[in-house]
C-alpha cells in the first residue's frame, strides 16, 4: 500500500520538534521559516496542529506555477518544486487554500514537503506520534473503528 | 560562530540608543552561554553594590548555544540582573518560544541598560530593533498587553512582558513570555519595571547553524530516546505535569506545610497532579523543541474562582495550596492564573501569604491592619492577597515586600521561610539533608533549581542515597549545583536531567559548537560559573554569614510524619562544602581554586 504522512491533531504538543526536523534535513540549520511542516497554535483554545501538504490529486500549485517548476512524476503521488526551474513568482502561494507552499526569502524559490522521498524527518522527530508515515487509509480506518465502538456501548444501553 | 549566532543586541533606554556586538568567542567557550556567559557580562559591567532599581543596573536576556536547535527542551532563555528581592546575582529561566525566536532574530543576548523617560518596548527584528511606546499598555496585564502587542506588531512574534506587579516593583515580579511562561524567580520583572520597559516583542526569520550536522542529528535522536526510555519525563510530566511530585513528596513528609509548620498535609490528594488531570487539565502543553510536554492547559467552570490559562505547576500549586493549607484545586487554578496575569512569582507570592498567615495565627498581625481575617486554610483570603499585592493595594502593599521584609516589619523575621531574603520552594530541608545544604548556599537564595538533590534524596535519580543521612551531601551537592550551571548556560531544560547528563549535555555543545571540549572541561566552565555568581553576592557585601536556614529549618523538629523529629544538620555539612568548593572558612573561594578556573 502507499504511505503518506498523516496528522493527528488531538497528540499535538505544539513542541515544533517537525519544524525543527524538516529545515535542518532541507537546509542544514535550524530555522522555522525554511521548514515545510508549521505548526499552528492557538494557545487559548487549547489547540495547536502541524500543517503540512497533503499533496493534492490536482494540485492548485502546479495549476498555477506559469514556469513549470512544480511537477508530478508518473504514477508518484509527491507534488514537487524543481529548484531550477522556479521563478520566485508567489503564484503557488496564492493558488494553495492551506499556505502548505511557502517562499522561501534567502532562497528566493517556492518551498514544499517532498515526504523525503519516503522518509519523513519530521515525522521520526515528532515524540507524540502526532505526525506518522502509513497507509493512507489508517487515519480514516481508526475513525470508523472508534464510531464503531461508541456504537456497540450505546446499543449496548438500549437493548432490554 | 555555530550554535551560538555570534551576536548581541545593546540597548541603552536611558539614551534611546541600540548598537550591535560581536560575541567573544573566547569568553562563550568559557561561560557557555546564558546564565554563565550573562552572569560573566554582569560581573563585567556593573557594581554589585549598585540599588538593584537604579538605571545602573541592567537587565540581560540570554540564550544558550543550543537554544533554537532540535536539542531536547531547548528553548530556553535566562534573565540576569541584580535582585531586588535578594540583593544577590538573578538569573531566572524561561521555556516558551522567546528564547528560540531571539536566536531567529539573530541575537544570543539581549543587554538592555538605563531608564526609559517614559514606559516603553522594544521590537526586536531580523538584526534590529525599534524602541516603542508603551504609555497605552502602562497598566495592562501580561495577557492584555501580549495581544496588544501581537496586533501592532507580528502575529508570528514572541513576547515577554511585565504585569502591573512589575511596574510595581513588587520585588518577587517576573517577566512572563509566551503568556503562560515565566522567567520567575528573585523580581527580574521588578527591575524591567524600574527601567520603564514595559515588554520585548521579538521576531526573526534567521537561522541557528550548526558545526557538525551529522553528529548533531544523532546526539538529538539518542537524546529522545533516553527522554522516552525515563519513566519519570515519558510518563509521569506529560501526564500529570509536574503536580505528579504532591503525592510523592507528602507521602516522604516534606510537603511544606502552613508555612512549615508542618511536613504533611492532610489535603495532598485534593490538590494533586492527578486530581488536577481529572478536574482542570484539558490538555498538556509542550514548550519549544520539548518532548516532555509538562504544560498544563487548564480552566475552571466553577464561577467564583473562573480562569482559563496554564498550570499550576508543582510549585505554584503547593505555595498557595499547602503552604497556605489550601486544599480548592480552582481557587490555586485561579490565584496562579492572577499571578500569570499580574506578573509575579507564585512561590514568592504563597511563601508570603503563608508567612502573613503564620503571623495572624499568633496574634502578630490583626484584622485591623489586613482589612480581614487570614487565617491559614481560607481560599477565598488567599485569592484576594494574591490580588492586592500583585496591585500593591492595602495590605497588598506589605505583602509586595516579601516575606522577610513583611516579618521584619513586624518584629519576627524568624517566620519568613527564607534564605537570603528569597523564599522556599516546595520541599521541607528537614526531609531532605542535602536539599537543606542547597538551600542554604544557592547563590540566589532559596531554590529548587540550583542544585535539585530531591532527585538522589527522593526520587532516586541518579542513585537513591538516605535523606537523612548528611554524609557525602556536600559532594553531591556541589556537583548538582555545578550541573545545572551547565544545563542552565546551555540552553536546554532542566528536566531534561531526569533522563540525560553532562555526557550527552557534552555531545550537543561539541556538535553545534564544533569546539572540542572533554567533560573535565565542561564540569569545570559549571564550577567556574558557580564561583563567578559567589563573587558577585561578596562583592555585593552577601557574604558567608548568610548561608544560613531559618531557626525553624535547623532548630524545630518537624512534628510528625516520615521526617518526625529532624531538623536540618547544617553545620555538619557546610564545612566540608565549603572546602570541596576550595573557599575558606568564612566561603570566600581560595586565591587557588581561582586560578585553577580562570577566575583570579
Amino acid at each position: 500500500m502507499i504511505k503518506k504522512i498523516s496528522v493527528y491533531p488531538e497528540k499535538c504538543t505544539a513542541c515544533r520538534l517537525c519544524e525543527l526536523a524538516c529545515s535542518f534535513k532541507k537546509i542544514g540549520e535550524f530555522n522555522p521559516v525554511a521548514s515545510r511542516v508549521r505548526v499552528s497554535m492557538f494557545g487559548e483554545d487549547a489547540f495547536y496542529t502541524p500543517i503540512i501538504c497533503t499533496q493534492c490529486d490536482e494540485a492548485w500549485c502546479m495549476k498555477a506555477c506559469p514556469s513549470g517548476a512544480i511537477t508530478r512524476d508518473a504514477g508518484a503521488r509527491v507534488v514537487k518544486v524543481n529548484r531550477e526551474r522556479c521563478v520566485g513568482c508567489r503564484m503557488c502561494t496564492l493558488a494553495c487554500p492551506f499556505g502548505t507552499i511557502t517562499y522561501y526569502a534567502p532562497e528566493g524559490k517556492a518551498i514544499k514537503c517532498d515526504e523525503c522521498d519516503g522518509q519523513p524527518e519530521c515525522v521520526l522527530f515528532c515524540p507524540t506520534g502526532a505526525l506518522k508515515y502509513e497507509e493512507e487509509s489508517t487515519p480514516t480506518r481508526l475513525k470508523r473503528m472508534e464510531t464503531a465502538r461508541k456504537l456497540e456501548s450505546s446499543s449496548k444501553e438500549v437493548q432490554p | 560562530m555555530k550554535g551560538w549566532v555570534g551576536k548581541i543586541l545593546r540597548v541603552d533606554l536611558t539614551k534611546g540608543e541600540w548598537k550591535v556586538e560581536e560575541l567573544d568567542r573566547n569568553l562563550a567557550q568559557q561561560f557557555i552561554g546564558g546564565r554563565g556567559l550573562g552572569s560573566k557580562i554582569l560581573f563585567d559591567e556593573i557594581d554589585p553594590r549598585i540599588d538593584p532599581f537604579s538605571p545602573d543596573n541592567k537587565l540581560i536576556m540570554a540564550t544558550g548555544p543550543l537554544t533554537g536547535t532540535s536539542a531536547s527542551a531547548a528553548g530556553r532563555y535566562m534573565a540576569i540582573t541584580k535582585s531586588p528581592l535578594t540583593g544577590t546575582i538573578a538569573c531566572s529561566n524561561s521555556g516558551g518560544h522567546f528564547g528560540a525566536e531571539l536566536k531567529f532574530a539573530g541575537f544570543d543576548l539581549l543587554i538592555i541598560e538605563g531608564k526609559a523617560k517614559e514606559p516603553v518596548y522594544l521590537y526586536v527584528e531580523d538584526g534590529r530593533v525599534e524602541i516603542r511606546e508603551a504609555k497605552h499598555l502602562w497598566g495592562k496585564t501580561t495577557h492584555e498587553a501580549t495581544d496588544q502587542i501581537l496586533s501592532e506588531t507580528d502575529i508570528d512574534a514572541r513576547v515577554a512582558c511585565i504585569g502591573p506587579a512589575g511596574e510595581k516593583l513588587v520585588r518577587f515580579a517576573c517577566i512572563i513570555n509566551d503568556k503562560h511562561r515565566a522567567a520567575g524567580r528573585s523580581g527580574v520583572g521588578a527591575v524591567m519595571g524600574s527601567k520603564y520597559l514595559k515588554a520585548v516583542a521579538v521576531r526573526g526569520t534567521g537561522s541557528v547553524g550548526i558545526a557538525n550536522k551529522e553528529a548533531f542529528r544523532k546526539a538529538t535522536l539518542d537524546g529522545f530516546q533516553k527522554v522516552k526510555a525515563n519513566p519519570v519525563t515519558s510518563t509521569g510530566l506529560p501526564t500529570y505535569g509536574t503536580a505528579v511530585l504532591v503525592n510523592v513528596i507528602n507521602q516522604h513528609g516534606l510537603f511544606p506545610t502552613r508555612n512549615f509548620q508542618e511536613g504533611v498535609f492532610e489535603g495532598a490528594e485534593k490538590i494533586s497532579g492527578e486530581s488536577m488531570a481529572e478536574q482542570i487539565l484539558i490538555r498538556n502543553r509542550a514548550c519549544f523543541a520539548c518532548p516532555i510536554a509538562c504544560g498544563r492547559v487548564t480552566k475552571t467552570s466553577n464561577p467564583k474562582y473562573a480562569y482559563s490559562g496554564e498550570g499550576p505547576e508543582y510549585e505554584s500549586d503547593w505555595s498557595l495550596g499547602a503552604c497556605c493549607g489550601v486544599d480548592q484545586i480552582d481557587a490555586i487554578g485561579r490565584a496562579n492564573y492572577l499571578c500569570d496575569t499580574l506578573g509575579m512569582d507564585p512561590i514568592s507570592a504563597g511563601v508570603t501569604i503563608a508567612c502573613s498567615m503564620e503571623l495572624f495565627q499568633r496574634g502578630i498581625l490583626t484584622s485591623k491592619e489586613v482589612g480581614r481575617s487570614l487565617n491559614f486554610g481560607d481560599a477565598d483570603a488567599m485569592v484576594e492577597m494574591v490580588k492586592a499585592t500583585g496591585y500593591r493595594e492595602g495590605f497588598g502593599d506589605a505583602l509586595a515586600e516579601g516575606s522577610y521584609r513583611l516579618a521584619e516589619r513586624y518584629g519576627h523575621p524568624e517566620y519568613s521561610m527564607s534564605v537570603k531574603k528569597q523564599e522556599f520552594p516546595a520541599y521541607d530541608g528537614r526531609g531532605a539533608q542535602g536539599m537543606g545544604l542547597q538551600y542554604a548556599t544557592s547563590n540566589r537564595g532559596a531554590c529548587h533549581v540550583r542544585g535539585y538533590m530531591i532527585s538522589p534524596e527522593i526520587l532516586g535519580a541518579p542513585q537513591k542515597l538516605d535523606p537523612f543521612e548528611t554524609e557525602e551531601k556536600a559532594g553531591w551537592t556541589k556537583a548538582f549545583q555545578d550541573t545545572t550551571a551547565i544545563v542552565d548556560s546551555s540552553g536546554i531544560c532542566l528536566f531534561n536531567t531526569f533522563a540525560i547528563g553532562t555526557p550527552e549535555i557534552l555531545e550537543y555543545l561539541k556538535a553545534a559548537t564544533g569546539l572540542e571540549m572533554s567533560l573535565e572541561d565542561l564540569m569545570k566552565a559549571g564550577e567556574r560559573i558557580w564561583n563567578l555568581e559567589r563573587l558577585f553576592n561578596l562583592k555585593a557585601g552577601i557574604t558567608g554569614k548568610e548561608d544560613r536556614l531559618p531557626d525553624r529549618i535547623v532548630k524545630e523538629p518537624m512534628p510528625e510524619g516520615p521526617a518526625k523529629g529532624k531538623v536540618v544538620e547544617l553545620d555538619k555539612m557546610l564545612p566540608e562544602y565549603y572546602e570541596l568548593r576550595g573557599w575558606d572558612r568564612d566561603g570566600v573561594p581560595t586565591k587557588e581554586r581561582l586560578k585553577t578556573l580562570g577566575l583570579e
